[in-house]
């Protein structure tokens, strides 16, 4: 690869310009440094899952351990002090990622938390009183998700449907994994209360028109949550122009620490929403008799909170916006597109979604005819390639695209084109080995 | 790991198939990846012991697990279920050593192929997926026996 970043692919002899650097940002990120089996270099072609940290992310999380370590909101001493600085610091520049206010953003450990602390409220609202009727749910009253949902976007909605009585529907999908928005009219009604879609699929990459939908169910007075874990690290992400009341996502799929993860609401909902986990650090007042709560975004941050991981997530925000979001997104459109033209040249071989790049982000599923994923993937791996392979946690999609499962490819910030063309070659080793081409 | 004996058993596979009559009939999913096995269990008597007149199934998955099932179900048609339980036994220890188990050939027949698979954590339930189904489909044959003899 050039100096300039620009490289010429095996596959056709084309030309990709890469949006920046990418050697410069692999020489940040330790982990691409080591060798994997026999040697080889490591081909990390599963950011969906989890992305790699650069070591502005790790100093920045070590800095506060050894230099401001303490409980924060706790303690009248500088380092509680210092740690509560950090900490709610780290709460303004997500906020600021995402052109919100600090107010609306709280910290949980997880995407799936974060998804899990809405549907509780919901099923906690017929105890809050009447400022909380909005979220109660019960018998007659819809909740809509989508046929293409990661497990953690539609397990929470079935159980909240269990508790409360609520009718679980969704959005089925089309042949190319897209949503099938034909009967949008009649699934969204008076009845639903929230509708939780993805807002980029982990497996298709299929970006919903998460907005017309958001607009839909204003109208009939529905809240909306989006699952922001395959978007928000990907591309830039304006929560005022988005249209949705709720969004999650999780720190470590952005290049941050695991353990921290994000629901940001809008503010007005959030001061009526009831809290998901009580115990410490949540409560106004606490008698024997009952409690009362604090405003969010402390309401929903019970215990002691994860500092550390919110600075070092604080730090990711700050890598990501030093090489501008539309760069990493225009970067990984690029991969995405070379991925889909070098994987369509292989006989056998069927891409579950789009295979172009238009509302579809960087992650590329495929089965190939008579080699089950383990397969491809043990073979991908004896190679240095590690790839996804199962119905990554989207077992009802899997279903649908009719596949059992699948293989995954997904990119980021630190791929390259070679990378992709290793993966087309170590397919096609795979299917040499099995003997079915 | 993919020793030519396992490829051998995957692309055909014995006594793959769902046969009558049965005793106990189980699905086993492994929900990392959506692998399923459907498999049966018919007992005979004979002697002291119940025979394993036979096993048969549909495994659907992976090359482990599909050669698994089948290498599983060469081996133990026909033995009592307490041979087939000291295999299956023997086949568990191998699976959890690592890589590090001398296993006995003369107990683990073509199922020593599997050594392997031992050093990939992530595959160990492909191999044990039709052992498993296999596990628990005897002990309901069994269970339903002994309710059938007290009723």
């Amino acid at each position: 690869m050039s100096a300039a970043g620009e490289v010429t692919t095996a596959a056709g002899g084309m030309r990709h310009r890469d949006a920046f650097d990418v050697e410069t940002i692999r020489s940040d990120f330790p982990i691409l440094g080591r060798a994997v089996r026999g040697g080889r270099h490591l081909i990390y072609l599963d950011s969906g899952a989890t992305s790699h940290k650069p070591r502005q992310v790790l100093d920045a999380e070590r800095d506060f351990y050894t230099t401001h370590n303490a409980a924060a909101h706790r303690g009248a001493h500088l380092l509680g002090e210092e740690a509560t600085d950090a900490y709610e610091g780290a709460r303004a520049r997500v906020a600021a990622f995402l052109h919100a206010e600090p107010g609306e953003i709280v910290f949980t450990k997880s995407a799936t938390e974060a998804v899990n602390l809405v549907a509780y409220a919901m099923s906690n609202a017929g105890t809050f009183g009447p400022q909380a009727s909005r979220f109660s749910v019960g018998p007659g009253d819809e909740v809509l998700v989508t046929e293409s949902e990661h497990h953690a976007n539609l397990v929470p909605w079935q159980q909240l449907c269990e508790r409360t009585g609520a009718t679980l529907r969704w959005f089925g999908v089309t042949e190319d994994g897209r949503l099938d928005l034909a009967n949008i009219d009649e699934l969204i009604n008076d009845r639903t209360k929230i509708v939780a879609v993805t807002h980029q699929s982990n497996v298709t990459g299929v970006v919903p028109p998460v907005a017309q939908i958001a607009a839909a169910a204003h109208a009939r007075g529905a809240l909306v949550l989006a699952d922001g874990a395959q978007s928000v690290p990907h591309r830039p992400v304006d929560v005022t122009a988005l249209g949705v009341d709720f969004l999650v996502f999780s720190g470590h799929k952005m290049l941050g620490p695991s353990g921290v993860g994000v629901l940001w609401g809008r503010r007005e909902l959030l001061e009526t929403m009831p809290p998901f986990i009580f115990g410490g650090s949540m409560i106004e007042v606490v008698r024997m008799e009952g409690s009362t709560f604090l405003p969010p975004p402390d309401r929903f941050e019970a215990g002691v909170p994860a500092a550390a991981q919110a600075v070092g997530l604080g730090a990711a925000c700050d890598y990501l916006d030093a090489l501008g979001m539309d760069n990493v997104a225009a970067h990984e459109e690029a991969l995405t597109v070379h991925a889909l033209e070098a994987l369509a040249g292989i006989e056998g071989l069927r891409i579950l979604g789009p295979l172009d790049t238009s509302e579809r982000g960087g992650a590329v599923s495929f089965v190939l005819d008579g080699i089950h994923p383990h397969d491809v993937g043990q073979v991908l791996d004896e190679l240095g390639i590690a790839v996804r392979t199962g119905h990554h946690c989207a077992w009802p999609l899997h279903r649908a695209l009719h596949a059992q499962s699948s293989t995954r490819a997904t990119f980021y910030v630190y791929n390259t084109h070679d990378e992709v063309d290793a993966l087309a070659d170590g397919i096609r080793q795979a299917q040499k080995f099995f003997g079915t081409v | 790991m993919y020793q030519e004996i396992i490829l051998e058993h995957y692309r055909r596979p014995l006594h793959a198939g769902l046969r009558e009559p049965f005793d106990a009939q189980v699905q086993h999913i492994n929900p990392t990846c959506g692998d399923e096995v459907t498999l049966r269990v018919s007992l005979k008597d004979a002697g002291a012991e119940p025979v394993l007149a036979d096993v048969s199934y549909e495994a659907l998955g992976c090359s482990i697990s599909q050669a698994s099932a089948s290498v599983m179900a060469d081996m133990i048609i026909g033995k009592t279920v307490g041979e087939a339980m000291q295999i299956s036994d023997e086949f568990l220890k191998l699976m959890q050593s690592r890589g590090e188990a001398e296993p006995d050939e003369d107990v683990l027949g073509d199922a020593v192929a599997f050594e392997g698979v031992s050093k990939y954590p992530a595959r160990i339930k492909c191999a044990l997926l039709g052992w498993m189904a296999w596990k628990d489909a005897t002990a309901k044959a069994l269970g339903e026996r002994e309710t059938g003899e007290q009723a």
